[in-house]
């Protein structure tokens, strides 16, 4: 190989697998031969395409490519790469290769961006993960897009530096150093965002019980049912959730922020700051409901993860989407299974469900209601048992009356009730510590019996009203469950027969009691 | 041939119905002369001709000739008696005496565990398919308490206040009979199948249409005049203002019965029809003892058990259940009448659940039990 020219260089860049990302070196070689510029390495289509836009924006940016045969390979070779995220250091390696760039400029250097055919950078999704991911792996040096900058600035101790044009790249790495690493002030991102919070439960008047039910189902992280008349402020009630949900820590704000990175969402935001609140339309689809697709991207589950998914009208959803939630809502997570990979999103979400009583939705007014008893029963039939079973809570919102709206009694404010809520949460991940359990919604039959005690009054009230109402073994944890969430909102360790009373007056719909 | 098969046959004869058999009776005395009578004859009978009411066609007598079937006739006949099911034709001793004054009365009556008897007393209990909570509460309480005073209660068996009548009525273990607008075989609607066959026991399932005719909508306030023909009175628990109930109501003061009415609130469509029933003249009825009083003589010296239980122990618990009553009241509206704080609040309800003090009409919606 005497005398022939043997420029070979690498770079490094990162793909998104599931949430995490995926180290994936460029690699650069420049050797003589005929003139082309090749690609290899399990390509997507868009990535094969990055050829013309690298071609082009090296051309626009003032670079020569000399007559050589130029091949570039992307490793692993035998994963799929998808995405535009390559296109930047693609160019950058072949730079490299051509003596441009000072090869150990690289080393521990990860680059992504999406390249215009004019030079300028393009805003690419998923940066947070990918960051975070090479963080862990040793890289220090991280060049973004500009837009995306912030983003990957989050992530403690990584050099984040957003760029925008291929030629302030280059200068960066030849250590021209004009452009300053992005810096965000976390502490100050979450300050900020609680003067942004403008709903608050103290905007709804009455609905004591259905505001109730809510509280319990928040500290517990329970899933809740309301059944009601149209207008009676279900909707309304559900968006003020997340108002009274723990402020989000940084470790969970982080874990959120990475999903919505992977989607898009971001929004120029450095970090997801609040509890999400996703309420998808009923014409939803499956996959857009639990994620999936060609290039798997996560679904509204996903999104609302350590939040709240609302389903409102949840007999309108088509009956096989709603279906498909069963598993999540008891792994916590979703898994999309596809021929080349496996993805794993997480999903721990509280679900909270609104539906009418009937299709007219006023029954049991018969003034209002003309729906036979058979058409009341086959409204509530479109839900299926096991769904309803997923339900710790249900409770059935009141039509407001005039005097009611009109009252100028002080309601309580969500800071008050998340006050409450927190001292609950606190109780329970003190209990479960050093196990796999954060809230008492996932008490399994056997932990039941470990943390529910109950004292022979409260079992003689539990087995009567076992009997007498014809309880389900499912129906019996779950009241067992909901009393525990009670019993820690009052920070009484024992459970009460209060306590059990209350929870049996939220146990989730029994068909028979539907109708009758 | 034997004399009920005979009118067997005459029963389901193809477009003859009630007042044109009762003509032809009339006139040939008895259903085997119909039977063996030649095409003259019966064209003399049409000759003769009374009033156009009732009046035999020439296809009517070409159907009457060919159906003249002996084997077919007898095989279904015996298919009846296999079935369980009773044919019993007016000319029977056995058809009900109430029932054969009424104008188009029956001519034939297919049963399912019998009769009702003469001797005791027997009250249509009537209302709206679609009822309230209400309605349903009240119809089953009043049904019971009459049933179990000994009083039959007749009803048509169909959704709503009607089943609750029979349910009640079979839960204080009175006797109960059910009214069908479809062939006696076919218990419609499906639903209410436990009810169909508990009321054979003791009571009986009645219908005038034959075995397999299928429940079409004609059928329904044609057999509201067997309602009403087989009771002494008519009580009405629930009816919109133009509601099929009425019907039977019409029928019942026609045929010379007393009418009965459960009044409601003036704003509720479906008391409408109970509350114009009372403005007419309608018996208004709160208690049981209402009607009683009218059945039973010297009912009124009786000591009436008090329509609130008193048993109670706690005063909480007194608190909650006064505030309660047979129209559903959701917990919010408990709370806020009774002033306690929610946890309390259902504490109580459950307690009181579990006694069988109150029941869940639907989910957070509380009722008194009567």
């Amino acid at each position: 190989m005497k005398g022939a020219v043997f420029m070979f260089s690498k770079a490094f860049s990162a793909a998104v697998h599931g949430i995490d990302g995926l180290i994936v070196s460029v690699e650069a070689d420049i050797s003589d031969g005929l003139p082309l510029f090749d690609m290899v390495g399990y390509l997507g289509s868009e990535v094969k395409e990055a050829r013309e836009r690298v071609r082009i924006a090296l051309k626009n940016s003032g670079y020569m490519l000399p007559a050589k045969r130029i091949t570039v390979n992307l490793s692993p070779a035998d994963i799929r790469k998808e995405g535009t995220a390559f296109d930047l250091p693609v160019a950058i390696a072949i730079l490299a290769a051509f003596g441009y760039i000072p090869e150990e400029s690289l080393k521990d250097t990860l680059i992504i961006g999406e390249l215009s055919l004019n030079g300028n950078i393009n805003k690419v999704n998923g940066v947070l993960p990918i960051v975070y991911s090479a963080k862990q792996q040793g890289f220090l040096k991280f060049i973004v897009p500009k837009e995306n900058a912030r983003e990957g600035a989050v992530v403690c101790g990584a050099q984040t530096y957003g760029v925008t044009s291929l030629n302030e790249v280059v200068s960066l790495l030849n250590n021209n150093n004009q452009v300053e690493p992005e810096c965000v002030d976390i502490k100050e991102l979450f300050e900020h965002n609680e003067m942004a919070e403008n709903i608050d439960f103290s905007e709804v008047a009455g609905q004591m019980a259905a505001k109730r039910a809510i509280e319990i189902a928040v500290s517990g992280m329970h899933n809740i049912l309301m059944i009601g008349p149209p207008g009676s402020g279900k909707t309304m009630l559900a968006k003020r959730i997340p108002s009274i949900m723990p402020e989000l820590t940084f470790e969970e704000s982080m874990e959120i922020s990475k999903i919505y990175s992977i989607a898009g969402l971001m929004d120029n935001k450095a970090l997801i700051s609040k509890r999400p609140f996703r309420s998808p339309h009923h014409t939803i689809t499956q996959t857009a409901l639990t994620g999936g697709g060609r290039l798997p991207k996560p679904g509204e589950i996903s999104l609302a993860h350590l939040g709240v998914l609302f389903l409102d009208e949840l007999p309108e959803f088509q009956k096989n989407t709603i279906e498909v939630l069963r598993q999540p809502l008891e792994d916590k997570s979703v898994t999309i299974a596809r021929l080349n990979a496996t993805y794993r999103y997480p999903a721990g979400f509280m679900l909270v469900a609104a539906m009418n009583p009937c299709s007219c939705g006023y029954y049991p007014d018969r003034n209002k209601c003309n729906c036979s008893i058979n058409l009341v029963k086959r409204y509530l039939n479109r839900i299926s048992q096991s769904l309803l079973d997923r339900f710790d809570i249900c409770i059935e919102a009141l039509q407001m009356n005039y005097k009611e709206l009109q009252t100028e009694q002080k309601q309580e404010s969500s800071d008050d009730i998340r006050r409450r809520v927190s001292i609950a949460r606190e109780i329970q991940l003190k209990r479960y510590e050093g196990q796999k359990i954060w809230f008492n919604s996932q008490l399994t039959p056997r932990s039941i019996k470990k943390y529910c005690k109950l004292e022979p009054k409260e079992q003689s009230l539990l087995e009567e009203a076992f009997i007498k109402m014809n309880l389900s073994a499912r129906a019996y944890h779950r009241i067992l469950k909901v009393a525990r969430t009670i019993a820690d909102l009052e920070g009484s360790e024992q459970i009460h027969t209060k306590h059990i009373s209350e929870a049996i007056c939220y146990r989730s719909m029994d068909q028979k009691y539907w109708g009758e | 041939m034997k004399f009920e098969e005979y009118n067997y046959w005459l029963a389901n004869l193809d477009k003859i119905g009630p007042v044109k058999i009762e003509k032809l009776i009339h006139y040939f005395e008895k259903a085997e002369h119909i039977f063996h009578a030649s095409k003259n004859e019966l064209m003399a009978y049409i000759m003769n001709g009374y009033d156009n009411r009732g009046k035999l066609t020439e296809t009517d007598i070409d159907n009457l000739m060919n159906s003249r079937d002996k084997e077919k006739i007898k095989k279904n006949y015996d298919k009846l008696k296999n079935q369980g099911i009773y044919f019993v034709s007016k000319e029977d001793s056995r058809y009900p005496i109430n029932l054969k004054n009424i104008y188009g009365a029956p001519f034939a009556l297919y049963i399912k565990g019998k009769l009702p008897e003469e001797q005791k007393k027997k009250i249509a209990v009537i209302g709206a398919r679609e009822c309230s909570a209400y309605g349903k509460e009240m119809a089953k309480y009043l049904a019971g308490a009459l049933a179990g005073e000994g009083i039959e209660i007749i009803s048509g068996l169909a959704r709503g206040i009607d089943s609750y009548a029979h349910e009640g009525a079979l839960t204080a273990c009175g006797v109960t009979y059910g009214v069908l607008g479809c062939g006696i075989d076919i218990c419609y609607p499906k639903e209410n199948i436990n009810l169909y066959m508990e009321m054979q026991k003791d009571g009986g399932i009645i219908s005038e249409y034959a075995p397999g005719t299928r429940p079409l909508a004609g059928h329904f306030p044609m057999r509201n005049r067997i309602i009403s023909g087989l009771s002494d009175a008519v009580l009405v628990i629930e009816a919109k203002e133009k509601s099929g109930s009425l019907i039977t109501v019409d029928m019942g003061l026609e045929q010379g019965k007393e009418i009965y009415a459960l009044p409601g609130r003036a704003t509720d469509r479906l008391s409408e029809g109970c509350n114009n029933l009372i403005k007419m003249g309608a018996k208004l009825v709160t208690t049981p003892k209402d009607i009683l009083e009218d059945f039973i003589p010297n009912y009124g010296q009786k000591v009436v058990e008090s329509k609130k239980n008193n048993k109670l122990l706690e005063t909480k618990g007194k608190i909650v259940y006064a505030c309660l009553s047979l129209e559903p009241k959701h917990i919010e509206e408990i709370a806020l009448e009774t002033n306690l704080p929610l946890d309390a609040l259902m504490e109580q309800l459950v307690l009181l659940e579990l006694q069988g003090f109150v029941r869940q009409a639907m989910k957070n919606y509380y009722v008194t039990r009567e």
